[in-house]
């Protein structure tokens, strides 16, 4: 579409320049703040320009931790949420692949009731069913651990559907021209399958990635022992502790090292992530 | 030997519609042989039962002598090019060649003595390192085809492979195809909706309609014979004309439909009396002088192709007759409005009983 109509170009900059605004400012007030000492952040006045504190703060926040605050160091937080986040990456992408699989190529009884039931789940975030799941895993004895942390969130339809729906476009020729090239079902699965459903799982993942990296309620609720703790509901706790101020220069230095694997993964994902909304490789 | 028997080959699917009513034929080694028909008949249900992609619902497929019926595919020892190629998108045309080889676990050296083959012999040499989404369609084409031969397979099955190509290519590799066929002597298996295409590859043509297997035979006896009207209807372009009529009562002469005037058409006394139809092929009728007519054409309407024109119009003169179309040398100018004087060599006509569509005597 190619318009002519100067206004209009203003205006869309100018709406487009808000929502920028909206988004970062928040952004880079967090990351001024965690570059100055916590008595410039107590004073009650919020700097907008970067202090001197940046590499002493960051220091502290990634070696020691907190043990002024009673916390758990940020690199031990961030290692149990890069665990998490990859286990339920990783662990969504490969049964939901495999179950697609099964349910489009071939044919067994109930198998459109499977489907149903799988999609069903859609219906039921952890947030739904979030006491009976707490339950299972409690009994399951699986309360503080990785596998806690992750196996009730891996259990999802969302992806199951997406492969689904990308495995009805690869033409059925396929399947019958590796057929009578010799390949049984594994190695369709593996020489033909997953390699045409690459730039899906490099999109999935990122998405995934991003969906077990942000969970807050769950890691909450299923961790006390604080080896376990993630760093999105560890700077909850960084934020409510009894008896003393925040420490807020800390704290802040925290909420910048959370969004940054995310943004790493977006970044580095990004070329097959887009070809994968985008384009099918035909 | 036989490359290819049939033996009371019926397919019913799943859901309980019957696609092959029972086909029997057998085929020997090194033909060409064609399945044609209108979309929809069975044609690609047969041959994917060859393939082993379809059950076989009753009756027995053999393969060089051996029932394949309970085989895998890949255990066939047969090659399939699709419509579409099936191409692994992913793959570069070596692999897509090399694929099944490895499957089978052939020896490398193998495999690359035989892709090396059959890309000089396609012509595909310099572009082993190409995805098919590099390619041209008639370069997939080739690579499909590529992926077929290399199996050295003892039937290689196409199933329209022609049909995404445009026009010219088509005529192209129509030809090359007959050429490989002929080289390589391996018996084909091609289905296809093109009477033209069937013509000319066939060694041995099978009709097919509604998943019945109408007239089996070599192209020109096909055309010269056809088994019945839908055979007759179908082989043959333009189609050819059918006139319903009825014999004469006490002679060789046929009176056709909205006309009084018994026709010179040498129906045997011993056909069946009952009404038949009379099938005539647009280029039979001959244009002569008036003397020598024994039929003519009230033109209606002239699509001139440049070598020859199509005549269209009514028989009988007077407008009433039935229509036909008559094919002519594109030299010769006639417009619509006029009569034009027809003859018709007797034995170029052909009869089928009016009830069952069978050919008479
Ligand atoms: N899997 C199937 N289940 C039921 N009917 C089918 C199936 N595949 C094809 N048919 C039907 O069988 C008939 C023949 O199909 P096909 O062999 O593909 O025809 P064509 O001659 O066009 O290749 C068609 O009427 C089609 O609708
Ligand atoms: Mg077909």
């Amino acid at each position: 579409m190619v318009e002519n109509r100067p206004w209009l170009t203003v205006l869309s900059h100018l709406v487009l320049s808000i929502g920028v605004l909206v988004t970062a400012l928040p952004i880079w007030i967090t990351f001024v703040a965690s570059t100055h000492p916590v008595e410039v952040l107590m004073s009650g006045r919020t700097p907008l320009w970067p202090g001197d504190r940046f590499i002493e703060n960051y220091t502290t926040v990634l070696g020691s931790g907190m043990e002024a605050a009673g916390s758990v160091p940020v690199g031990m937080m961030m290692w149990n949420s890069l665990v998490m986040a990859l286990m339920i990456a990783i662990g969504k992408i490969a049964i939901s692949i495999i179950a697609a699989y099964a349910i489009v190529y071939f044919r067994f009884p109930l198998r459109m009731t499977c489907f149903w039931i799988i999609f069903i789940t859609l219906m039921l975030p952890v947030e739904v069913r979030i006491l009976p799941t707490f339950g299972v895993v409690a009994d399951l004895g699986m309360l503080n651990s990785y596998w806690g942390l992750s196996v009730p969130l891996i259990a999802s339809a969302t992806a199951t559907f997406l492969f689904r729906q990308f495995f009805l476009t690869v033409p059925e020729e396929l399947a019958e021209a590796a057929r009578i090239d010799g390949a049984g079902p594994l190695k369709f699965f593996r020489d033909i399958l997953l390699p045409l459903s690459r730039t899906n799982i490099a999109a999935l993942f990122v998405i995934l990635f991003i969906y077990g990296w942000n969970q807050y309620l769950w890691p909450l609720l299923v961790t006390t022992d604080e080896s376990y703790y993630t760093i999105v509901m560890g700077i909850q706790r960084m934020v409510a502790v009894p008896d003393s101020e925040p420490v807020w220069h800390e704290i802040m230095a925290t909420s910048m090292l959370a969004m940054l694997p995310p943004v790493l993964v977006v970044v580095f994902m990004q070329r097959l992530f887009v070809k994968g909304l985008i384009e099918q490789e035909k | 030997m036989a490359g290819l028997e049939f033996i009371g080959v019926r397919k019913t699917y799943p859901n309980g519609f019957r696609a092959i009513h029972g086909v029997d034929t057998s085929v020997a080694d090194g033909a060409f042989i064609v399945i044609v028909g209108p979309s929809g008949c069975g044609k690609s249900t047969l041959l994917r039962m060859v393939a082993g992609l379809e059950t076989v619902t009753e009756g027995e497929i053999r393969i060089g002598g051996r029932p394949v019926n309970a085989l895998e595919p890949a255990d066939r020892n047969i090659a399939m090019v699709f419509q579409n190629y099936a191409l692994y998108p992913h793959m570069s045309v070596f692999d897509n060649m090399a694929y099944g080889l490895r499957n089978r676990r052939t020896p490398r050296d193998e495999i690359e003595r035989r892709v090396a083959d059959a890309s000089r012999i396609l012509q595909l040499d310099g572009m082993l390192d190409r995805r098919p989404s590099q390619l041209s369609g008639g370069q997939r084409q080739r690579v499909a085809m590529g992926r077929a031969i290399v199996r050295e397979p003892e039937v290689f099955l196409f199933d329209e492979p022609l049909s995404n190509l445009d026009a010219k290519l088509r005529v192209q590799m129509r030809l090359e195809i007959k050429r490989l066929q002929r080289d390589l002597g391996t018996t084909s298996l091609y289905v296809t909706h093109d009477q033209v295409e069937a013509m000319t590859l066939a060694d041995r043509l099978i009709v097919m309609n509604a998943g019945v297997a109408e007239q089996i035979g070599s192209p020109l006896d096909v055309y010269a014979e056809p088994a019945t009207v839908f055979v007759a209807g179908f082989i043959g372009s333009p189609a050819m004309n059918f006139l319903a009529g009825t014999p004469v009562p006490d002679g060789p002469g046929v009176v056709l439909d909205g006309s009084a005037q018994a026709l010179p058409f040498p129906l045997p006394s011993s056909a069946p009396r009952g009404k038949v139809t009379v099938g005539i092929r647009p280029e039979h009728l001959e244009p002569v002088s008036r003397d020598a007519a024994t039929l003519e054409l009230a033109v209606d309407l002239v699509e001139a192709l440049g070598a020859d024109s199509l005549v269209h119009g009514q028989l009988a003169g007077d407008g009433q007759g039935p229509a036909v179309t008559v094919r002519v040398d594109g030299a010769l100018r006639v417009a619509a409005g006029e009569t034009l004087p027809l003859a018709l060599a007797p034995e170029r006509v052909h009869f089928f009983d009016a009830g069952n569509g069978r050919r008479l005597v």
